[in-house]
């Protein structure tokens, strides 16, 4: 019996695809390297970038474990690593695919042009949760809707990327890309010295400039910009507070704001004073009492008034999470040539819409081969990964299936690719994911490199953080 | 050389919630310190004079202002009742526990207005305290463990007095250190008032010695009193030393000269006075122009409750003008 989450799948290795034949191009003079390190001092660098991690407190909350509180992201000290031409065939594939994401969101809160063009059913948005209709003819400074975007990618083979998710509401894990390279450049800072890496460390400074360029007409020069957290007990409190320090902008939480004539404005020392963008790590529902959930401690009342007035620039806008709703990315393709004019650079992953009668029965005959996700999930909760599941599991997972199968969609259980991660008994192969991060305001945005993530477990096919995920750094070679 | 040089200057604001941070951060990290100190004060009476030890420790649980909490839940006073509530007890909000957990939260919340060094000492004496006070502590160990939390908090001050920018952020920290050092100074005299008076003082017995290093010794002033009076102790010359004598650096004066610079320093910076700088002024003044003579012929006891409760006016009036909540 094979616990959740586990399968055997002949997957490509991105550093050694075949025993008998040498190291990809790209991984060529790290595995020079590597061989020649004793593996003792290894293990003692993976201990010391544990210190490293625990003392600066980049830690993470699980919710539901009262004892563990506070957790570590464990870190694998063997980067992944891509080459320069891989990653820009990447960055034409995100680009194009941003692009689309805003076109979309534009369209579906004005003209709707792709309803009715018949390229997308009516039903999927209207009866959506993540479609708001606060936002129906609401136009965001400089016409941005997703400023910040995580794009899930995997990988099948050399030449295969699938898109496998569009994180356009408020993605996270950005901090681990800058600490993780951070920690590398610390424990050996002389591989940094024999390849050259591109640089990450500008993010920061990369999302200020994206921020202010999308500030309202009237904020005049040096907008203020801030960064809305949900406070310090929530998981990604640590991300708030690094980007905040990092961009040397406030951290604020929706008990100091209020609206003070006709703006949003923060409670500071000499009084309120005026925002003029606001990077919100808030949900949608939580943003504003007054339009959304009138219980929420978190949001500020009145902001959507002040958002709709144009006086201030929400990122990303409220209403984005229509652009990435597991039911909509299954037509990804279709939007991105409806707006685009090509066909998409990057694939999605084949996907069965369990809404529709043909691809339920065929999803229910194979549930064995196929990855099952909830429409509305994340962080890899709710799924069921059928060649890992028992019989049982199995079988509850079909019934909740046919009994509500507009709440899922199904994918092949993809094998992807592998990185080797340092284990007590050596190197091993792993699953890994990778999230490069986007910004897009008066133009688009993409620091070389992202967040990669990495499945611990033996043959594990689930990378986050909240399952036994790990991290590690991600290279792109200046080649 | 550009003759021309401009210099763009950012300012940035902090935000209300922030400065209320720093405060209460600063105010949990000195009171973790100053419990240290107690206890330490605390153990030395009772080895001394082990005939009353229980009143002695009792006289401790009183100067940490927790002694209806503490006989909520224990019977008696001793050694190892008192000194698992102040250092351990998590129900106990002032243990050293408690205060470095409140002061590390406080930390967090306020993260992006302190420096790495400062944060990483803050979570590295918690991760530290944590593992150190998670089990009873063994009599044996109590001076290691007493050693090690002053030293987790200087090493934080150290961090702190070494990175940090002097704005108002550093002005907020400060005025949270001094008002709860204040507040402790003047709690620890209260309780033991009454052996400074001089109707007793004349008696001058063995024990009231004990007593006086004693007070001396909960403000870590026991050498340093020599330095500054004659060897032998005297009453009024400690209640001197710990009231208004401006160099020792747990006085109330001294902790009223920098009240005061820092909050001047904030009105400077933002250009505006409030009730706080009255409040601060007139205790200041009145430390200055005091003599202990004035104090203890209109009473010791009643001069120390007005400053108790004065301190804890400014610290609320401080909190309202800044809009810390």
């Amino acid at each position: 019996m094979m616990p959740m989450g586990r399968t055997r799948l002949a997957a490509f290795d991105e550093m050694l695809p075949d025993a008998s034949s040498g190291p990809r191009k790209p991984y060529t003079a790290y595995e020079r390297w590597l061989r020649e390190q004793d593996p003792a001092r290894l293990t003692e660098k993976m201990e010391d970038a544990e210190r490293v991690f625990r003392k600066t407190g980049i830690t993470f909350a699980v919710y539901g474990e009262q004892e563990a509180s506070e957790r570590l992201i464990p870190f694998d000290i063997v980067p992944r690593i891509i080459s320069g031409r891989e990653w820009r065939r990447l960055t034409q594939g995100i680009e194009q695919r941003v692009q689309a994401l805003n076109a979309f969101l534009d369209d579906i809160y004005h003209r709707q042009e792709i309803l009715r063009a018949g390229r997308i059913p009516k039903e999927l948005i209207a009866r959506n949760a993540a479609f708001l209709p606060e936002m129906i003819g609401v136009r965001p400074p400089a016409g941005v809707y997703t400023h910040i975007i995580g794009v899930d990618i995997v990988r099948t083979g050399e030449d295969e990327f699938y898109v496998l998710e569009d994180n356009a509401r408020t993605p996270s894990g950005v901090s681990y890309m800058l600490e993780n390279r951070e920690t590398m450049m610390q424990l050996f800072p002389e591989l940094f010295q024999k390849i050259r890496v591109c640089p990450v460390e500008n993010y920061p400074q990369l999302l200020r400039q994206s921020l202010a360029g999308v500030a309202p007409s009237g904020a005049g020069g040096e907008p203020t910009i801030a960064v809305l957290t949900p406070g310090s007990y929530n998981s990604a409190y640590f991300e708030h507070a690094f980007l905040a320090d990092q961009m040397g902008v406030q951290l604020v939480e929706g008990q100091d704001l209020r609206v003070v004539n006709g703006h949003i404005a923060m409670r500071t020392t000499e009084g309120y004073k005026q925002i003029d963008v606001l990077y919100r790590r808030v949900d949608d529902a939580f943003l504003d009492p007054l339009t959304f959930q009138p219980d929420s401690v978190l949001g500020v009342a009145g902001i959507m008034d002040i958002y709709r007035a144009g006086n201030i620039t929400i990122a990303n806008a409220p209403g984005t999470g229509i652009a990435d709703d597991k039911a909509i990315y299954s037509y990804m393709p279709e939007i991105v040539e409806f707006y685009t004019g090509r066909k998409a650079i990057l694939g999605n992953v084949p996907t069965w819409r369990c809404s529709e009668p043909d691809s339920l029965k065929y999803v229910l005959e194979h549930i064995a081969e196929l990855v099952i996700k909830e429409v509305h999930g994340s962080g890899g909760y709710g799924m069921l990964v059928g060649p890992a599941a028992v019989k049982a599991e199995r079988e509850a997972f079909a019934a909740k299936l046919a009994a509500n199968p507009g709440n899922y969609i199904a994918q092949p259980t993809l094998a992807l690719s592998t990185c080797p991660v340092l284990t007590e008994k050596g190197l091993a192969p792993r699953h890994v994911d990778l999230r490069p991060y986007v910004l897009v305001s008066d133009r688009i945005r993409i620091v070389p490199g992202g967040l990669t993530r990495v499945a611990l477990k033996e043959g594990s096919l689930v990378v986050n953080s909240s399952q036994g995920g790990g991290t590690k750094d991600t290279w792109v070679l200046d080649d | 050389m550009p003759s021309n040089v401009s210099l763009l200057r950012v300012n940035l604001m902090l935000l209300g919630r922030t400065a209320n941070g720093l405060y209460w951060m600063n105010r949990y990290i000195e009171r973790a310190e100053n419990m240290a100190r107690l206890v330490d004060a605390g153990l030395r009476m009772a080895l001394t004079r082990t005939e009353d030890a229980s009143g002695e420790w009792h006289s401790v649980v009183v100067s940490a202002g927790s002694d209806a909490a503490f006989a909520n839940r224990n019977t008696e006073y001793s050694a190892a009742t008192v000194t698992d509530f102040l250092l351990r007890d998590t129900s106990n909000p002032s243990s050293v526990m408690s205060s470095i957990e409140t002061a590390r939260n406080n930390a967090r919340m306020v993260r992006t207005a302190l420096t790495r060094e400062t944060w990483e000492s803050i979570n590295e004496a918690w991760m530290a305290l944590k593992r150190m006070l998670a089990a009873p502590i063994d009599d044996r160990e109590l001076p290691a463990v007493l050693d090690r939390i002053k030293r987790e908090t200087a090493l934080i001050r150290g961090a702190f007095y070494g990175t940090m920018l002097r704005n108002e952020i550093f002005d907020f920290s400060q005025l949270g250190t001094y008002v709860e050092r204040a507040d402790n100074t003047a709690r620890i005299l209260d309780v033991k008032y009454y052996v400074l008076l001089p109707s007793i003082s004349w008696v001058g017995s063995t024990m009231d010695n004990y007593q006086w290093e004693s007070i001396l010794r909960s403000v870590s002033a026991h050498r340093s009193y020599r330095w500054n009076y004659e060897a032998t102790y005297r009453p009024a010359n400690i209640a001197d030393y710990l009231i208004l004598n401006g160099r020792m650096p747990r006085s109330l004066a001294f902790c009223y000269r920098f009240i005061n610079e820092h909050l001047e320093l904030l009105a400077g910076d933002y250009g505006q006075r409030h009730a706080c700088h009255e409040t601060a002024h007139k205790t200041r003044s009145l430390l200055k122009a005091g003599s202990i003579k004035d104090i203890f012929d209109s009473g010791l006891h009643e001069f120390l409750v007005d400053f108790i409760r004065d301190n804890t006016r400014l610290g609320d009036e401080i909190a309202g003008d800044y809009s810390f909540c």
